[in-house]
């Protein structure tokens, strides 16, 4: 017996090994950028981040490559997730890059270095666990907000 | 190239974190009573024997494979009802459970009593001792 009440129903389908594609090569991206201190690499990880915050995380250059390069490769079936899950967690890397940025721009090299970093730890989880980051905090935030 | 420490740091923590946080999603947990969960509050009939009650949120990835695991476990199972409901729609539920994460399902009892819960994605065999563990 099932019975599903008021539930969010469900939203476009994507093969969900592409977002965890995505997420590794992030995860070079911040590490780059925490190596380096150099704010640029965090400006086009922040443009990636927009476009799979607002148009969709299949939509990045990112999901591109994987597409044309990584997909090929792969035999087996083809394991699908909802796409709001992933687009939740391009906003919120959207949100630690933008906050870097400011950061950078404004001086404070470590509000800059504990942005990357945390944006850093993120992005490794999501690519090496498969950590699903609107589980964890969508929620939080919502009690958080409307106590 | 100024230094790899902090990125060693980083995925350092974030490892064992990982590690951590894997091992202990989907494992049915004991938490203090609540009190009795009525048809009123989660707006559906209870199962005769257990209730399968599961959080989701629209921004989850394994509440889908959640929901597909315990619809098909229970599927044959007249006595066991599975009732999913959305966490941001019921947040008053969502508080007074003390819902943090979701997925989360809760096992509870034919009087409505919750006996155990699931943080994230249960593997199949975790629903069915969980189930089976209930009179």
């Amino acid at each position: 017996m099932s019975q599903v009440t008021n539930s969010a129903k469900s939203s476009t389908l994507i093969d969900a090994r592409g977002p965890r594609f995505g997420a590794a090569i992030t995860t070079v991206v911040f590490a780059a950028a925490l190596a380096t201190n150099n704010v640029w690499f965090v400006v086009v990880q922040a443009v990636v981040f927009t476009i799979g915050a607002f148009k969709g995380p299949q939509f990045t250059p990112y999901a591109f490559i994987y597409k044309k390069v990584v997909k090929p490769l792969l035999k087996g079936e083809v394991p699908t997730e909802e796409v709001k899950p992933p687009q939740f967690a391009q906003k919120v890397g959207l949100l630690f890059a933008v906050v870097a940025i400011v950061g950078a721009a404004t001086g404070l090299d470590l509000l800059f270095s504990v942005a990357v970093a945390m944006a850093l730890g993120a992005a490794f989880l999501n690519a090496a666990f498969n950590f699903c980051l609107g589980c964890e905090m969508y929620l939080l935030l919502l009690r958080a907000r409307s106590k | 190239m100024e230094s790899l420490l902090p990125i060693a740091i980083v995925l350092v923590i974030a490892t064992a974190f990982g590690f951590w946080h894997n091992r202990s999603r989907g494992k049915v947990v004991v938490k203090a009573d609540k009190g009795l969960i009525t048809l009123a509050m989660i707006g559906a009939d209870l199962g005769a024997r257990v209730t399968l009650l599961q959080f989701s949120s629209a921004f989850c990835g394994p509440c889908r494979a959640t929901r597909l695991l315990i619809e098909d476990v229970t599927a044959k199972m007249s006595d066991v009802a599975h009732v999913e409901v959305d966490a941001e729609a019921n947040l008053e539920l969502v508080r007074k459970l003390d819902i943090r994460s979701t997925p989360t399902t809760l096992f509870l009892d034919s009087r409505g009593h919750e006996i155990g819960r699931a943080m994230g994605a249960p593997k199949r065999e975790q629903v069915l001792q969980a189930i089976a563990a209930i009179g």
